[in-house]
């Protein structure tokens, strides 16, 4: 395994940049998520690193090696080193599991246990590989489609959405199997999704791409609390973006004032996570419920928690995401306040 | 610095392979081109030639139409009703493909002389070709979601205005692609429609041909016979570009209730049977009565073996030589798409509109201008197979390569193995099934060829389908008999195969939009 250096990498199918100007350091033996909408250009770079294409311009390295860039030979994608496991995990159907997995050692080593070891890795049973493909489920196959991705000991392996067919049940596990085949084997990983979910649950790192462009790479964490504008924000979860007045450390907005992550001055848009917006129940204690008052106006339930869609007097709209336990239902009349650091963001071209 | 990168080896042979299928065209355009319009009007404006157009188009309307109603009447009646034996009905109705319609004029005419003209030819025609339009639209009525028959049903459609009203526009693709289809092979038709003594431009070149070998009248035919079919080429192209899917919806296909046929149970059950007799009695009682007591029949076992091995060599070489000429062509459109492939592969497309009397007039005027040293040998045989069969070749080999989608050569570049070792570990393993139904296709189509072979055949070369011309066109019904009956157990396979698949349409014809 190696690290990946993508350094100001750009690629142009006709007039149009799907890759703009991305640089990116995946540290040796971490894993990043490259997480953006559809069209974002995040598959293109996925592909530039497996060498399926070449860039315009940038250079992109293995560890020390250049494998493509300005002035350098592009390694072709045989000679790279890459894992990649495609969407739908493209086992080759002709060839049973253990013919997958072994595809890419050679000659002598297909005989040998690395099969074996790699089905337990990816904690697939031992008998599964004289399987046919079409033999084994969606989740199966990905994990096959990895095992085999890793079977050589490549130094990066390179995920295209391996997940979005599956559903939601097998997507969960069979993604924390492939993080720990990935953590355990010590290797390199890149995934591309447009599921946030996955990104912040999977990875050390989230890169998110917009427009061809990496608009933020920060630990998932960072992304979800500290987006870098609005947009990221409403991609990654939701969020609620208000108008507001900075003074120093607070803001004022239809939520009442908030306390800032950082100070700063003058007209803001203040970006609040529905988990941060309290809502009071008032029916309890009409009399000392706290905040800024609203309706219902509608709940939806999902269990473990609920989504309350609140319109507050002054005729904003605001969504709280609150416990499943105790909710309350459209029509009732409620409070609301925010809890915990407020994000603000200064309108573009101010310093 | 792009992506994927066009071998120009690949190009060349895909380009060499377009050129050789657009010979043909080539021939009748520079001939046209060269004789000036002058001198083509005096050829073209002649009362003869209106009278085979008149011949030729009416004929045609006339059989497609009959094969539409024929072949939607057929399929409605085994698919979508409780008639008993449907399966059995099935395949009864099929096998007429079986049969080359050629055999089946000879069957006709050797029981009935009566038959001829206008009326032997578009009965017969009919009864040979009737399947190319049953078959597709079979397959459509068994991919049609059920579930639109059924909202039709709930909104209070009785069943004959659902027919209409649903089922009918969405059979409309499968229906007019199997009547185009109809046409084509109607326009090409020389055997059937010279035994039934019904002249159209095939029989007409033809007999310039062998009679007079009066070139020029011959190619200004061709021209109308090719604008003719370049016609209907286009109109099954247009069609094919309003194709639409037949399920709309996700979740299990079921079957459609059938339709109780009560009091009509015996006169559909008598019309099937008519249509049978007709289309597979008639020519099965025919080879069998030349065959047992037909005065002149003979069974010439070392005549016979001789045909049967020269037809079997030159359709083995046609069958190879053309499937490998498909794969460079369906390797550029499938994995190399661009200009330059579309057109490679629309090339040899073109074969579609060509009648076998053109491919056949056209390259023996090229090899006598251009390499005389080929004329009359097995080489310009197996050129002309390949022209004329290469849409089959092409449409089956690019089936299977759509199976090998190329993200499976990117993961194997990915574990690094080389673009010759992921050809030979990958891609051939998974597309060789298709390889040999191309090239078995090709092969029954081949050993069943009749106007080309007898065009272009080396002289001394005798297979089963001129063996069995030279027998029938001298009216010895008995001597013709052996070889038509192994023309037809040659077909059998073909037709099997055809049963299988999404039917004749989709065999021949299935030109991406």
């Amino acid at each position: 395994m190696s690290s990946l250096t993508i350094t100001g990498v750009t690629k142009r199918f006709g007039a149009t940049v799907a890759v703009d100007d991305v640089s990116l350091h995946v540290p040796n033996g971490s894993f990043t998520t490259v997480l953006g909408p559809s069209g974002c250009g995040k598959t293109t770079l996925l592909r530039l690193i497996a060498g399926f294409l070449l860039p315009e311009s940038g250079t992109i390295a293995f560890g020390d090696t250049v494998v493509a860039g300005d002035g350098v030979r592009p390694m072709p994608p045989q000679t790279r080193r890459v894992g990649y496991v495609p969407q739908e995990g493209a086992l080759f159907p002709h060839l049973d599991v253990a013919a997958n997995i072994a595809f890419g050692l050679d000659k002598g080593a297909r005989g040998s246990d690395r099969v074996a070891e790699m089905l337990d890795l990816v904690e697939l049973p031992a008998d599964f590989r004289s399987r046919r493909p079409d033999e084994l489920s969606g989740g199966q196959q990905q994990r096959v489609a990895l095992a085999r991705s890793l079977a050589p000991k490549p130094a990066v392996v390179l995920l295209d959405e391996p997940f979005s067919s599956l559903d939601a049940s097998l997507r969960d596990s069979t993604s924390r199997a492939v993080r720990r085949a990935l953590e355990a084997s010590n290797t390199t990983g890149v995934l591309v999704t447009h599921d946030q979910n996955e990104a912040l649950s999977l990875a050390d790192e989230v890169a998110v791409m917009r427009g061809g462009r990496l608009v933020q790479s920060a630990a998932p964490s960072e992304v979800y609390l500290s987006p870098s504008d609005p947009q990221v924000a409403e991609f990654v979860g939701r969020a609620v973006v208000l108008p507001g007045t900075a003074s120093e450390a607070r803001a004022t907005c239809a939520l009442g004032e908030v306390v800032l992550t950082e100070p700063t001055e003058g007209e803001v848009s203040l970006m609040i996570r529905p988990e941060q917006v309290f809502v009071d129940l008032a029916r309890d204690e009409p009399g000392k419920a706290v905040g800024v008052r609203g309706t219902v106006e509608e709940v939806s339930y999902y269990g473990h928690d609920c989504a309350v869609q609140v319109r507050l007097d002054d005729g904003t709209s605001v969504l709280s995401r609150m416990s499943g336990v105790r909710h309350p239902a459209a029509g009732d009349t409620v409070h609301l306040r925010v809890t915990g650091l407020v994000r603000a963001y200064r309108p573009a071209g101010t310093p | 610095m792009t992506g994927r990168r066009t071998p120009p080896l690949l190009l060349a042979a895909g380009a060499a392979v377009a050129l050789l299928a657009l010979v043909p065209l080539a021939y009748v355009g520079t001939y046209v081109v060269v004789i000036g319009p002058v001198d083509l009007w005096h050829l073209v404006a002649r009362p003869r030639i209106a009278e085979l157009l008149r011949n030729t188009i009416t004929l045609a309307a006339a059989c497609m139409a009959a094969t539409a109603v024929l072949g939607v009447a057929l399929a409605f009646l085994v698919e979508r009703t409780d008639l008993p034996g449907r399966r059995y009905w099935h395949g009864l109705l099929v096998a007429p493909l079986a049969v080359p319609a050629f055999v089946n004029g000879y069957a006709w005419v050797s029981l009935d002389r009566s038959v001829h003209g206008f009326a032997g030819a578009f009965g017969v025609v009919t009864l040979s070709y009737y399947p190319l339009v049953y078959l597709p639209v079979v397959a459509m009525l068994r991919r049609l979601d059920p579930a639109l028959e059924e909202s039709a049903w709930s909104l209070g459609h009785s069943r004959v205005r659902t027919f209409r009203s649903v089922v009918l526009p969405q059979l409309r693709p499968a229906l007019l692609g199997g009547a185009l289809l109809v046409g084509l092979h109607l326009l090409a038709e020389f055997g059937a429609l010279s035994l039934l003594r019904f002249p159209t431009f095939t029989t007409a070149i033809y007999d310039q041909y062998g009679s007079t070998f009066n070139g020029a009248a011959a190619t200004a035919m061709a021209g109308v016979l090719v604008l003719l079919c370049l016609v209907l080429l286009l109109a099954d192209l247009r069609l094919r570009g309003d194709r639409r899917y037949a399920r709309v919806g996700r979740g299990a296909a079921r079957s459609v209730v059938p339709l109780s046929l009560g009091s009509w149970r015996a006169p559909a059950l008598g019309a099937l049977v008519v249509v049978v007799v007709l289309a597979l009695g008639v020519p099965a009682y025919s080879l069998v009565k030349w065959l047992v007591v037909g005065t002149s029949t003979q069974f010439p076992v070392d005549d016979l073996t001789r045909a049967l091995v020269a037809t079997v060599v030159l359709a083995l070489a046609g069958a190879v030589v053309t499937t490998l000429a498909a794969v460079p062509v369906v390797w550029l459109a499938v994995r190399h798409r661009g200009w330059a492939s579309t057109l490679i592969e629309r090339s040899t497309y073109v074969a579609n509109a060509l009648p076998g009397i053109v491919v056949g007039l056209a390259l023996v005027v090229a090899s006598l201008r251009l390499v005389p040293a080929v004329y009359q040998t097995a080489t310009l045989l197996v050129a002309a197979y390949a022209i004329l069969f290469l849409p089959r070749a092409v449409v089956t080999v690019r089936a299977g390569l759509e199976q090998a989608p190329a993200v499976l050569d990117d993961v194997a570049h990915s574990l690094g193995v080389g673009p010759l070792a992921t050809a030979r570990r990958v891609t051939l393993p998974l597309i060789a099934p298709s390889l040999g139904a191309g090239a078995a296709l090709v092969f029954l189509a081949i050993s069943t060829e009749l106007t080309a072979t007898l065009m272009l055949s080396p002289i001394g070369t005798r297979t089963l389908a001129t063996e069995f011309w030279a027998a029938s066109s001298e009216l010895r019904y008995g001597a013709a008999a052996p070889y038509a009956l192994l023309l037809v157990l040659v077909s059998i396979p073909a037709t099997v195969l055809l049963m299988r698949t999404d039917g004749p349409a989709a065999q021949t014809q299935e030109v991406p939009a």
